[in-house]
């Protein structure tokens, strides 16, 4: 099905891609280590099937679904993204997937489904983050969404990237893919998809709540308390000249979803 | 039975390789195109820990003199306080041309937004007298000024402390044991200040 998929050019940008080497040796996954390199080397003996996922809260058919049942009915497209890193790096990456909108409609909310929570597989023998002492994060990793931003065409469901299925380090085999936000909303190696009718918990909020917001839209005007957002560094980049661009509202894609927050504060809801 | 020079000058090469070893590494890894897909970050990063090691063995000196009776530690004191300023300076260096392309507008925005890059320019800077007045000539002409001068290193390892720390994502394993070692580097001079 991999090979199957065309790109879907309307929703694909046109910039560079990162080089396939780089996406799949800098990742942020803190379950297999904190640094950037960590994931590539300490994940590739994970299990990844088979796999099940949880589908469960206000939906008319929850349960627990095998991947394969989870994927079927679905035809994958590629489209390429930009991703920002909350630490202010970005790349752009050419991903397989589809619509998480058509995989919620599958499993019927109901009217009191207003939020989407994502978790990531909890298994300390695998993943040796979730054995350290000394992290603040509380496994599993969770994130969340907002009905309408899960609903919106661009939140994809990826399964794999650069025409290949997705390697363990970024997020096989099931991650999520929401292109305006900052990178850790695109939860990786998703076990669980919760319904519910209030604000979910998700991980770097309860970490550092006066640091990662719950939308995490990325907001060149809406500095981290450690550091300017209003640039980024667009990977690969060379020594001599830092590839430095400047980091636009919603990571380009304003015109798609800047109205999802008509009327919010964007500087008290970051 | 060897003498005492050439043990001397084996000792001081050793310590003179191993302390630029770390910066080898990343010259290896930089010609072998082996830093992985950011290595500009990556280059910063290990010129910082490296400064920081080096600090505090610096700061090692003396207790482990004391307690162990090491008294030939003295005379590498300077090169291990040179190769942290070293190290430092050329994380700086690395910061500025690596990271921010010499961008001065960004430098300012660095500057204000980012406390712990104040904190570790002010380190730095403080720092810097101490590299400057390390020869013996030097020290011999400020006498008793110099020893008082070099104080400086106690504020400096506290600004390169909270320069660490303050970057803590989620882990903090490290900059624990940093501050263990650091505790109980100021803690034994304080141990031994109160006894005398």
């Amino acid at each position: 099905k991999l090979a199957e998929a065309g790109r879907n050019a309307e929703l694909s940008t046109r910039e560079t891609l990162a080089p396939y080497y780089n996406v799949i040796t800098h990742n942020n996954f803190y379950e297999f280590g904190t640094d950037k390199r960590d994931p590539v080397r300490n994940a590739q003996e994970f299990k990844t099937d088979p796999w099940m996922v949880e589908i469960s809260g206000e939906v008319a058919k929850p349960g627990n679904y095998h991947l394969e049942d989870i994927l079927a009915p679905h035809a994958l497209e590629d489209r390429v993204y930009r991703l920002r890193c909350v630490e202010a790096w970005s790349m752009v990456i050419p991903w397989l997937g589809f619509p998480l909108a058509d995989l919620i409609k599958r499993f019927e909310p109901t009217s009191k489904a207003k939020y989407v929570q994502f978790t990531t597989l909890l298994d300390k023998e695998q993943m040796p983050g979730q054995r350290g002492f000394f992290s603040t994060i509380k496994w599993p990793y969770v994130e969340g969404l907002r009905m309408d931003e899960a609903m919106h065409p661009l939140t994809l469901m990826a399964v794999g990237l650069y025409g290949n299925a997705l390697p363990p380090q970024n997020g096989a085999p099931l991650r999520l893919v929401v292109p305006w936000k900052y990178g850790f909303k695109s939860i990786k190696s998703i076990v669980r998809i919760h319904f519910s009718e209030t604000m979910p918990a998700t991980s770097w909020n309860m970490t550092a709540p006066d640091e990662y917001g719950f939308y995490a839209n990325v907001n060149p005007e809406v500095d981290h308390p450690r550091w300017s957002q209003a640039t980024e560094r667009r990977l690969p980049s060379s020594l001599l000249t830092p590839n430095i661009i400047d980091t636009l509202p919603f990571n380009g894609y304003a015109d798609q979803v800047a109205h999802l927050y008509k009327g919010m504060d964007l500087t008290q809801w970051f | 039975m060897v003498s005492v020079a050439p043990m001397r000058l084996f000792r001081w090469w050793l310590f003179f390789l191993l302390l630029l070893l770390p910066l080898g590494m990343l010259v290896e890894g930089l010609l072998t195109n082996d830093l992985g897909a950011d290595p500009a970050k990556y280059i910063v990063k290990e010129l910082g820990f490296w400064a920081l090691c080096w600090l505090w063995l610096t700061l090692a000196v003396t207790p482990l003199r004391k307690f162990f009776g090491w008294r030939w530690l003295m005379a590498y004191r300077r090169m291990f306080g040179l190769y942290a300023f070293f190290y430092a300076v050329l994380h700086l260096l690395a910061f500025a041309t690596f990271l921010l392309g010499w961008r001065w507008d960004m430098l300012m925005t660095e500057l204000t937004k980012r406390p712990y890059i104040v904190m570790g320019s002010l380190a730095l800077l403080l720092l810097l007298p101490l590299a400057v007045t390390s020869t013996q000539k030097m020290q011999r002409r400020l006498g008793r000024r110099w020893k008082k001068l070099h104080l400086l290193i106690y504020p400096a390892s506290l600004l390169v402390l909270f320069h660490f720390v303050w970057q803590i994502r989620s882990d903090f394993f490290q900059q624990l044991i940093f501050a263990i070692l650091l505790a109980i580097l100021l803690g034994y001079r304080l141990y031994l200040k109160r006894r005398s």
